[in-house]
């Protein structure tokens, strides 16, 4: 394992540009939850210059402070200096993996299973996948929890079981053809990303975000057997299996013949915008990179720009409200296009969401690894969302679909709020339903 | 570097409790700087009390043991005011956040000091009340930290500045006692206004605790303009010629050619980057006399050598010829790695020869300097854009700030607006106030503290 110090390597202009004024203090949720300076984006900031001044020793309470933050770069948008808080976060959480300082053997092997193991290799993740169906759709599932079977397990991850997401029955690959060609062609060619937990979960959400391309006049190219974007790897401090993974995405696709790639999932696209950085000093991928993060655009992003046609039917839904993945409004910052698109559904009245771009506490993987914080974040979202008062709460991330489906579940049917769906959907809908009954739901 | 005794932080403990006290490298390393470029020293240990009592007995134990003490609250100040000293401890407010009341009979609102500021104006919203003052960072700052520093912002001229909504605050003395100066009265004049002397002391004489504010109705109206010049000359005499019609408007900001060049160049708003300077006027008030005002000022504006003026027909168009002024601070942040922003501040008069001065220096030091700021009361922001690690450039930086500094003086003026002295203006101070009236300074200072207790240090050795 290298041992240079990532954090004293990094350019280190870009620890400077942060000016600590404090502005990114009140957008920060987890400062506001504690009020303690090391638990804000300036503080973190701060311990980070003091690991690369040689000022601090890299260590356990450093850890624990890099995986404290959530990662929403809500600061990102707040900072007047522009600060690229998404490079230092990941070098600083790739230092601390680095220095060994939190290397416990049960944490150690299930970050090797799922980031080394499971997430690298495409074809073992369906599998997965396909087992995880079976067990759910057979109703073991729910025997397994009569029988108390998760009483074996440690309290932490038997909570956790119940918020396992429901496998889809097919997935992406089995939906979308290769190459599927419109109707009424405008010349675009693009290349669709399907995902991974997209992919297993969410495949009718890729189907949708297609037929809504094809609605629009673009050809849809989709690779087989896709893998997962190394969002997960780099900001969990593994970026080699984060570079490894990128080259692999962008030999993918034909990257000449397509005017853009697509993507449907904010925290997905927020890292694949960011090959060009990840891959700067490959001799091989280097450029290619660059050209590729040009070409990514978010589903919203894209349809916005090709100024799509407007539904002329109804998405069957009356009332919607809308939450933003924090790596799409923050990461990518598109914001006023996922609520263009809902506001342009005949018959749907959009109503704003407070705090709408307040992190849900999904954040990747920190439901997992920061369970009780995750819990406080979802617990105030679900309460704008009693707020908002609107019977749809559409989003566009898969992390913040299950965390909403979760949150909503669990207050039943007394919350105003039953259906999460994401505005790809409702628009697919829309359009389906313009062909009359024989077109809903049926490619 | 000096740490606190392990039998100090126990008894700290005791009186808090234990996860109210910061003693690790990691918790430090983050209290080790505020706002203010180029500043930094790690405390001894940080605390956070909940309540004025608690906040005397820290202040008790820190006297009997000889440990300095600085104040803090959200860290936003910009001349390092509430930058630690070596092995002190840091009594940070934050936690004490609770707004006590809204008084609509008597116009008043009394808040913990660790309230945001906005969270105060915001309250006063809800009742169709006001508080001024809006010092750039009220997102995040703290009305204690507001009163300790007497903040200012965009509004100075019309509504003046923080120490003029002060009605009166509980305060912990350096000797640990707790008392209360002011209160809801309007006309109050028994003895000494004590209350006077604390407001702007930047945590030298005291820690405030709880604040009495006076608040206003809330203006019904708000019309935003937008007045492009050729020549800094005469947005100053139109500034003149509006004052001179009898008309205060709550805003008249000011961008010079630099600043609008970055602007353009980070937010692409459209604007001309030939222009000597952008100006940006708002009037507040009853509708009727807004939309009268508003014309005249548009007219004066025009009739001072405007290039092109504009006026929001809504709060949305309003919020579109703000956002160069709003940008303003993002876009010079931008440009290098080392943003210092100073305020040193002019009779109105003076305003357009000082920005034309700072430009000449600029160029004679080869250095880049972008200059904004509140041209209804003289208050300037030149923003020095650079890098710290620099050496070279900075003591350019230096050389450049004391020809500044100088100017200032001569012409009468403030080496800062609403910043304070803190440590980076402490050594132009004595140039400024003249030795009797620093001597008078520090003789307060000794007289309550003579002990050197708060704050040592800062605005004077």
């Amino acid at each position: 394992m290298a041992s240079a110090n990532l954090l004293q390597s990094l350019d280190y202009s870009v620890l400077q540009q942060c000016m600590h004024c404090g502005m990114c203090l009140p957008t920060c949720p987890t400062y506001v939850e504690t009020k303690m300076e090391r638990n804000s984006p300036r503080g973190r900031i701060s311990l980070m210059r003091a690991v690369a001044d040689g000022d601090l020793q890299v260590t356990k309470a450093l850890s624990d402070e890099m995986y404290y933050c959530l990662g929403c770069l809500a600061c990102q948008t707040a900072c007047p200096a522009g600060v690229n808080y998404a490079e230092l976060f990941e070098t600083a959480r790739a230092e601390v993996e680095q220095a060994q300082v939190d290397d416990g053997m049960q944490r150690g092997f299930w970050r090797w299973l799922s980031l080394n193991v499971i997430f690298m290799r495409p074809w073992l993740l369906r599998l997965i996948g396909r087992v995880l169906h079976v067990y759910q759709s057979t109703g073991l599932d729910r025997l397994m929890r009569k029988l108390r079977f998760f009483g074996l397990m440690p309290p932490s991850l038997k909570k956790l079981e119940p918020q396992t997401p429901k496998i889809a029955e097919q997935f992406s690959d089995d939906l979308i053809w290769p190459e599927e060609k419109p109707k009424q062609d405008r010349g675009y060619r693009v290349g669709l990303l399907t995902g991974c937990i997209q992919d297993l979960a969410f495949s009718n959400i890729n189907r949708d975000t297609a037929d809504v391309l094809l609605a629009n006049g673009c050809e849809v190219i989709t690779p087989r057997s896709q893998s997962c974007c190394g969002s997960l790897h780099a900001h969990n401090g593994e970026l080699e299996l984060a570079r490894e993974l990128a080259r692999r995405q962008i030999d993918s696709f034909d990257l000449d013949s397509l005017d853009a790639i697509i993507t449907n999932a904010g925290g997905c696209g927020s890292h694949l915008k960011t090959y060009g950085h990840l891959l700067h000093d490959d001799p091989f991928y280097a450029e290619k990179a660059k050209q590729w993060d040009k070409k990514v655009k978010d589903i919203h992003e894209w349809l916005v720009q090709i100024r799509f046609r407007k539904p002329t039917a109804s998405a069957g839904v009356s009332e919607v409200t809308y939450h933003e993945s924090c790596h799409l409004c923050h990461g990518q910052k598109v914001v006023s296009q996922p609520r263009q698109i809902l506001a342009s559904i005949p018959g749907l009245t959009f109503k704003e969401l407070p705090e709408s771009n307040w992190c849900c506490g999904s954040a990747g993987i920190y439901n997992i690894t920061q369970p009780e914080q995750s819990q406080k974040l979802l617990d105030r979202k679900v309460a704008n969302l009693r707020q908002a008062a609107a019977p749809v709460v559409a989003t566009s991330n898969p992390g913040c679909h299950l965390q909403l489906a979760n949150g909503l579940r669990s207050c039943g049917s007394s919350h105003p709020c039953q259906t999460v769906t994401q505005p790809v959907t409702l628009l697919a809908q829309a359009y389906r339903a313009e062909q009359g009954p024989q077109g809903m739901g049926v490619s | 570097m000096n740490k606190i005794e392990a039998r100090l932080i126990q008894s700290l403990k005791e009186i808090l409790s234990p996860d109210r006290v910061l003693t690790s490298d990691e918790d430090l390393v983050p209290y080790s700087f505020d706002g203010t470029a180029a500043l930094k020293q790690r405390p001894g240990a940080v605390v956070f009390p909940l309540t004025a009592e608690e906040v005397s007995e820290c202040v008790q134990l820190a006297r009997r043991n000889d440990v300095p003490v600085v104040t803090r609250g959200s860290g936003t100040g910009l001349s390092g005011g509430s930058v630690p000293l070596d092995g002190c401890l840091v009594i940070c407010l934050v936690k004490m956040d609770k707004l006590v009341e809204v008084d609509e009979k008597n116009l008043t609102l009394r808040a913990q000091s660790g309230v945001i500021t906005k969270e105060i104006d915001d309250a006063c919203a809800k009742v169709g009340l006001f508080y001024p003052p809006d010092p750039g960072s009220m997102k995040i700052s703290t009305i204690g930290g507001n009163v300790a520093e007497n903040s200012g912002g965009l509004r100075g001229l019309k509504y003046g500045v923080t120490r003029d909504y002060v009605m009166g605050f509980e305060v912990v003395l350096p000797d640990g006692t707790l008392t209360f100066l002011g209160n809801k009265c309007v006309k109050d004049v028994a003895g000494y206004s004590m209350k006077d002397i604390f407001i702007g002391s930047e945590g030298t004489l005291g820690i405030i605790t709880e604040v009495i504010l006076k608040v206003l109705p809330r203006p019904k109206a708000r019309k935003t303009m937008l007045a492009l010049y050729d020549s800094m000359e005469d947005a100053a005499k139109t500034i003149s010629a509006i004052i001179a019609a009898k008309i205060i408007p709550c805003t008249l900001e000011f961008l010079d050619r630099v600043t609008v060049q970055c602007v353009e160049d980070y937010a692409k708003i459209g604007l001309p980057t030939d222009v000597e300077a952008l100006v940006l006027m708002e009037t507040d008030g009853h509708p009727v006399v807004v939309e009268e005002e508003a014309a005249q000022m548009m007219a004066l504006a025009k009739a001072n050598g405007a290039r092109d003026v504009r006026a929001a027909a809504d709060e949305a168009e309003g919020a579109k010829l703000a956002a160069a002024r709003r940008n303003a601070f993002s876009a010079l942040a931008r440009v290098r790695p080392t943003t210092i922003l100073e305020d040193v501040t002019v009779p109105r008069s003076e305003l357009a020869a000082m920005v034309a001065f700072i430009d000449a220096v600029a160029k004679k030091h080869k250095l880049q300097i972008g200059t904004f700021g509140h041209l209804g009361d003289g208050n300037l922001h030149p923003t020095f854009l650079t890098n710290e690690r620099d050496h070279e450039e900075m003591h350019r930086i230096e050389l450049a700030l004391e020809e500044i500094v100088e100017e200032t003086i001569r012409v009468g003026g403030t080496v800062t607006g609403e910043h304070g002295v803190g440590i980076a203006k402490k050594n132009f101070l004595k140039r400024q106030l003249g030795e009797g009236s620093y001597e008078l300074m520090r003789s307060i200072k000794k007289a309550l503290d003579p002990q050197g207790l708060l704050n040592p240090g800062k605005i004077f050795d």
